[in-house]
């Protein structure tokens, strides 16, 4: 296959690769952004976990 | 019951971890699959050229925008019924990515219309409802974050969502009852599907494919907010993070 052709989409690459840029960004930063604040979480509650042990 | 058993966090917390992985690589194979299909396997439409890889994107957002929006509102009549707290979990969990795929819908519409009909927008029936759909998620979002008390947050946004459930057939029905720009339904017919299956094999992975994306982010999210709420529970210390 010729990939000139292909990411030229008949002329429409703007709006092809638009549309495919586009959803990929939303749905990285779907998981991007919860990820990040999870594992912030998860982390605080390990020190605090590890804290109060050695107080124990 | 074994349902009410898992509807607690404790139980939840756990198991959701673990089922997590799974769904996030099936995920990513069928995504992988679904965009093989569709950029190299489909025939371009003999109308529509190569703008027809939009479809894709679009119409499996599209479904998700209203099958996010129904699950949720159905968990919304769960919770007042028989008040189980993590379905208000779940409702502000899936509530952000119902609103990014009404984005996307709403985006690659507009970057599929305008060589296609010539308009990046119209105030036509199927997009004005399906814009609707969006500051219905919004406006879901933002009740939640304007409402201090978590219990009162999420007895509001419960009524909210089942309130814009009426949205849901207008938004299905649109392309019949009035007559409009956007096309009327190929695939989800009572005379069943209408499209060849070189685009449709590839238009129900990419379904399948955000199908599990929503269910591996909703889990992911869903335990981030366990976290928050129960931050000083006991059991979180003694099973650990």
């Amino acid at each position: 296959m010729n990939w000139g052709e292909f990411f030229n989409m008949g002329g429409y690459a703007f709006n092809v690769w638009g549309s495919y840029l586009l959803a990929t960004v939303i749905l990285g930063l779907n998981f991007w952004l919860p990820l990040r604040t999870f594992r912030a979480r998860q982390k605080k509650i390990r020190h605090a976990n590890e804290t109060s042990s050695q107080k124990n | 019951m074994i349902f009410q058993k898992y509807a607690a966090p404790k139980y939840f917390y756990p198991l959701a971890g673990k089922c997590l992985p799974w769904f996030a690589w099936l995920c990513i194979l069928t995504l992988g699959a679904g965009l093989y299909l569709g950029l190299f396997v489909a025939p371009p439409d003999y109308q529509q050229g190569e703008t027809v890889r939009i479809m894709f994107i679009h119409v499996p957002a599209a479904w998700m925008s209203m099958f996010i929006y129904a699950v949720m509102a159905g968990a919304a009549a769960v919770g007042m019924v028989w008040k189980i707290k993590l379905t208000d979990t779940f409702i502000s969990a899936a509530a952000p990515i119902g609103a990014s795929f009404t984005l996307i819908a709403l985006l690659t519409g507009s970057l599929w219309g305008k060589p296609m009909w010539g308009t990046w927008w119209v105030w036509d029936a199927r997009l004005t409802s399906e814009l609707i759909l969006l500051f219905l998620y919004l406006g879901f979002m933002s009740l939640q974050s304007a409402i201090d008390d978590p219990r009162r947050a999420a007895r509001a946004g419960a009524i909210l969502v089942l309130v814009g459930v009426i949205n849901l057939p207008v938004i299905h029905y649109s392309v019949e009852w009035w007559n409009t720009l956007h096309q009327p339904a190929s695939v989800v017919r009572a005379d069943g599907p209408r499209i060849h299956s070189s685009i449709l094999i590839p238009l129900l992975v990419m379904m399948g494919a955000f199908k599990l994306f929503f269910v591996s982010i909703v889990l992911l999210r869903m335990r981030s907010e366990i976290l928050e709420n129960e931050a000083d529970s006991r059991w979180l210390q003694e099973q650990g993070a």
